[in-house]
């Protein structure tokens, strides 16, 4: 990469700021990535890309105004009319709702780092590891399908209040499609979140892959129904995530989600649940670290440029079943009397007291099914959080507690809200990685759970 | 009248780059290679009840590298844009094709295209919205959110305004050189209305497309918004009053507004070739619609007739070449009811050239960013409509107890695209031949195949509408992409209606 410094380009920036106050955030990040279907590698691709925002805040008679502009590769050159720019945008747009105090700090003590990065290396094992599961996958009349991602993304945030801090956020994952080659109906899912793939064992996954397409030996078609389901941590975290996009504290304000109460104001305080779920976020969970501040390129419902750099602290957003924070900014804790309680990029819920994992709660299961993951969740009611999906790549027949045989795939209708109150068992909680959403927010822990009559509304004959 | 590229592009140093690109990439033994500059400026304007929220302008700027090295593809990207960082690039793009080499057992080859050694296209808008100051833009978008918040009912309404100007190069080692331009906009109003007693709420959002259309878009041209404004209150008003419809089996007429996204769904992603081949089986899933069926899959009924294409004037997908450079085209994906075509780009094109008849991609080649790696997109796919000037009302006057559906809101498909489901943006009780107010709770459910067999008949051209979507997604490491779809007005017979909330288990 070039020699400009992200922390020159945020100190130049700075220095040309004519405004009353100017945010800066530089990053660089590199990503390395394979593909593959068919037992064969498709694409492949190894990418550096670089942005800066700058963020001018300038008063107005009516009130504290923002613009923000983003580009790519700027040089030190073009920082000057960059930084104008912004001051007019923030100039022709007028007070802003949003607008706070800038926060005050310091340096952080690594703020004179270099920005840390991947390359296709970071697959040293991985690669001829996959290579072996081909080999192995064309013995055995299977095929694999996957994907797997590592990027390194440093974040540099320099205010003119002072405050500079910096962030690494390494992330990958991996995931793997079996198929049986001359039946692709019978088809398996796994997946993986990483921080740095030391903790990937790909003939570990492997193995389990093809375990559960030997569960699909014997197939059994199901009518649409309620059924007795488990759903692994996988498929609470594409349910959960979603029940967590939708907290805005604004929204809710508003009336317009499931998380508003009827005749104003928020269901905070409220019980969900009488389960003790607990639904929180914390930037220094162990293996799910994520920014400890706030870091908005734009002002938002869920996130305001004024709170560029607010602390993030541990936030629990369902505590022992009562709702008890809603994504706010600044603002949106003014409006809604609210503590602030910003978003933060990692997701974890807990059953209180569950213990055990999803084979404890399949041997509970006289009959009904045991899901593998879930897809195309898309919001059918917002009143209730309805949601619509389909099961994926492993729905299970369990009888007498032992798995039989595997089943049609469902289009399922069901709200994660309702769920906190319907199921009746429970796992420990686990690092879960999304199939559906994990390749945007792969920093999730879930626990499995036992539902008694999920509603599979009607038959998907795909696989 | 088209425009000029615009000047910051065409300053970018394209050709020095390029050569010293697919030079190096020949030298260390590439048979094909490829260079993309890339300029993306996008806008983003938020409003909430008239009062600009949050705007964001950015621009990336990138480079790309593609090479097939020894039948192995290759693909590294960067942003410095000197000649030093795009050879190491190539160099990069190269070692990883070799990396590759040892896990990939299929041979990568390219359908031929003409060369063409000097191409040059911009898209069609008049004006370009980068040039419009962005007051002008967030008092237009507060004057519309007023005018909603004084209708009665309404409790809260937001607006936004999304903007892209694409400028792509593109050079390759058979001498193909071409430099484009493109400007979409995504417009966006949507009206809330809260029961404050009960916390029953419903939106009414604007039914105006994305579109290839610049500024104009906003002001009248291409849409009525003044008309539609107005309509929206007692739209919305009436959609909180309406009654919870029975879920049962219904004919439905279906407004090219919703049926766009259906054709989207359960068309234009099942007749991606790629996908139909399983190259997408891990992520957005396979298509039944595999290539052993071509020419004999019943699709639907004989009134179904789609095509793909990348030409239609302000289409979404519309290019003059792809990002593989070839050109733009039009093409049957469907006729008389029977699946004739896919969408392809040069490798699928290549691959199965001989059993589709083809020798030539048809120019699906899309990536989002220079950071990304081309790979088949969706081109514009679109129902055709009928030759004689079939009216809305000549279809709901067909119907004896049905629903017309109008906008698009929830969708959801699975993974080979057979069972769907999606609601709408509003819902009007058919009772003989006429509409009888409106229905809430509304979902149709349906599998392709069945859905389209009940086709009975379609609108005429004066029904036909260019419906779409900014942010299709696909891949990984995922991408975007923007498609549109026209369609008339169309009447489906028979069709499962769910009430959602029974769904809900209320």
């Amino acid at each position: 990469m070039s020699g400009i410094r992200p922390q020159d380009l945020v100190e130049q920036a700075l220095s040309f700021s004519k405004a009353d106050g100017c945010v800066v955030i530089a990053s660089e990040s590199t990503s390395a990535n394979l593909r593959w279907a068919t037992n064969t590698l498709t694409t492949n691709g190894v990418m550096h890309s670089r942005s800066v925002t700058v963020i001018a805040t300038v008063g107005t008679e009516t009130g504290v105004a923002s613009g923000a502009l983003s580009r790519s590769a700027v040089g030190l050159d073009e920082v000057e009319s960059l930084v104008r720019a912004a001051e007019d945008s923030a100039r022709g747009n007028g007070a802003a709702d949003d607008a706070q105090p800038l926060v005050e700090g310091d340096p952080a003590a690594d703020w004179d780092e270099a920005p840390v990065d991947t390359s296709i290396e970071v697959f040293s094992s991985v690669a001829p590891a996959l290579g072996d599961a081909f080999q192995t996958a064309r013995g055995t009349g299977r095929l694999l399908y996957g994907f797997v991602e590592h990027e390194v993304g440093t974040y540099y945030l320099g205010s003119s209040t002072g405050l500079r801090l910096r962030h690494v956020q390494p992330q990958g994952h991996i995931g793997i499609t079996g198929k049986v080659a001359d039946d692709h109906a019978r088809s398996a899912w796994v997946g993986q979140a990483t921080r740095d793939f030391a903790d990937v064992d790909v003939a570990g996954l492997d193995a389990e892959l093809a375990r559960r397409l030997d569960w699909s030996a014997r197939r059994i078609d199901l009518n649409p129904g309620r059924y007795d389901t488990v759903l692994p941590p996988t498929a609470i975290a594409d349910l959960m995530i979603y029940a967590y996009w939708e907290m805005s504290a604004r929204s809710a304000q508003e009336g317009r989600t499931v998380y508003a109460r009827p005749g104003g104001g928020t269901r905070v305080g409220d019980r969900l649940t009488p389960h003790p779920v607990t639904l929180r976020s914390d930037p220094s969970a162990a293996g799910l670290q994520c920014a400890p501040f706030v870091l908005a390129r734009a002002s938002s419902g869920t996130g305001s440029v004024f709170d560029n750099g607010l602390p993030i602290t541990p936030i629990t957003w369902i505590r022992d079943g009562e709702l008890s924070a809603l994504m706010q900014t600044r603002r949106s804790a003014e409006l809604t009397n609210l503590p602030v309680t910003p978003m933060t990029s990692n997701l974890l819920m807990e059953v209180d007291g569950a213990t055990g994992g999803v084979d404890e709660l399949v041997a509970g299961v006289d009959r009904g099914l045991l899901l593998t993951c879930l897809w195309y969740i898309r919001e059918v009611d917002p009143q209730t959080l309805l949601l619509t999906g389909l099961t994926r790549d492993g729905v299970y027949l369990v009888e007498g507690g032992e798995v039989v045989g595997a089943v049609n795939n469902f289009r399922f209708n069901e709200s994660p809200i309702d769920l906190f109150s319907r199921f009746t068992g429970a796992s420990a909680t686990t690092p879960a990685f999304s199939r559906e959403w994990g390749d945007y927010f792969p920093r999730t822990a879930m626990p499995a759970l036992r539902v008694p009559d999920f509603n599979m509304s009607s038959v998907s004959p795909a696989s | 009248m088209p425009h000029e590229i615009d000047q910051r592009f065409l300053a970018l140093p394209r050709a020095a780059l390029a050569d010293a690109a697919l030079q190096r990439a020949r030298d260390l033994g590439a048979s094909h290679a490829d260079f993309r500059l890339e300029r993306l400026r996008s806008q983003g304007l938020s409003l909430r009840d008239g009062r600009l929220e949050g705007s964001h302008d950015g621009e990336d700027v990138g480079f790309a590298v593609r090479v097939v090295h020894h039948g192995t593809w290759g693909f590294a990207a960067g942003v410095d844009l000197t000649v030093d960082e795009v050879v190491k690039a190539a160099e990069t793009a190269v070692q990883v094709a070799k990396v590759s080499a040892q896990m990939s057992t299929e041979r990568v080859e390219l359908a031929d295209e003409p060369v063409y050694p000097d191409a040059r296209w911009v898209s069609a808008y008049d004006v370009n919205p980068f040039d419009v100051p962005e007051q002008e833009k967030v008092a237009l978008l507060a004057e519309y959110s007023r005018r909603l918040l004084a209708g009665r009912g309404v409790s809260h309404v937001t607006a936004s305004l999304a903007q892209v100007l694409e400028g792509k190069y593109y050079a390759d080692t058979a001498g193909t050189v071409i430099n484009q331009q493109r400007v979409r906009v995504n417009p966006g109003v949507q009206a809330l209305s809260v029961d404050a007693t009960s916390g029953r709420f419903e939106t009414m959002s604007s039914l105006a497309p994305p579109a290839g259309r610049g500024w104009e878009y906003l002001t009248g041209t291409g849409w009525d918004w003044d008309w539609e404004l107005a309509r929206m209150p007692d739209l919305l008003a009436a959609k909180l009053a309406a009654p919870s419809v029975e879920a049962g089996r219904y004919d439905l007429v279906i407004d090219p507004s919703n049926l766009w996204l259906t054709i989207h769904e359960s068309v234009g992603h099942a007749t991606e070739l790629d996908r139909a081949l399983g190259y997408e089986a891990n992520y957005a899933g396979t298509s039944f619609a595999t290539p052993d069926q071509l020419g004999t899959l019943r699709y639907g009924s004989d009134v179904m007739s789609v095509t793909g294409d990348r030409t239609v004037e302000h289409g979404l997908a519309t290019v003059g070449w792809d990002d593989e450079g070839v050109a733009g085209q039009s093409w049957d994906i469907v006729r008389d009811g029977t699946l004739v075509g896919y969408q392809l780009d040069r490798r699928t094109a290549r691959l199965l050239g001989e059993q589709l008849g083809v020798s030539r991609s048809n120019g699906c080649a899309y990536a989002d960013s220079p950071g990304h790696v081309p790979i088949q997109r969706m081109a514009n796919v679109s129902l055709a409509p009928a030759a004689t000037d079939v009216a809305t009302a000549d279809l709901i006057g067909g119907v004896e107890r049905g629903i017309y559906v109008v906008g698009n809101k929830s969708w959801s498909i699975d993974m080979q695209r057979y069972n769907f489901q999606f609601t709408g943006e509003r819902f009007f009780e058919i009772r003989n031949g006429r509409l009888a107010g409106q229905l809430r709770d509304v979902a149709y459910q349906s599998n392709t195949l069945d859905f389209w067999g009940s086709l009975e008949a379609v609108g005429g051209p004066s029904t036909w509408m260019l419906g779409g979507a900014f942010n299709c997604g696909k891949a990984q490491p995922g991408q975007i992409a923007p498609v549109s779809h026209g369609c008339p007005s169309a009447l489906f017979r028979d069709v499962a209606i769910l009430n959602t909330v029974q769904e809900g288990g209320r």
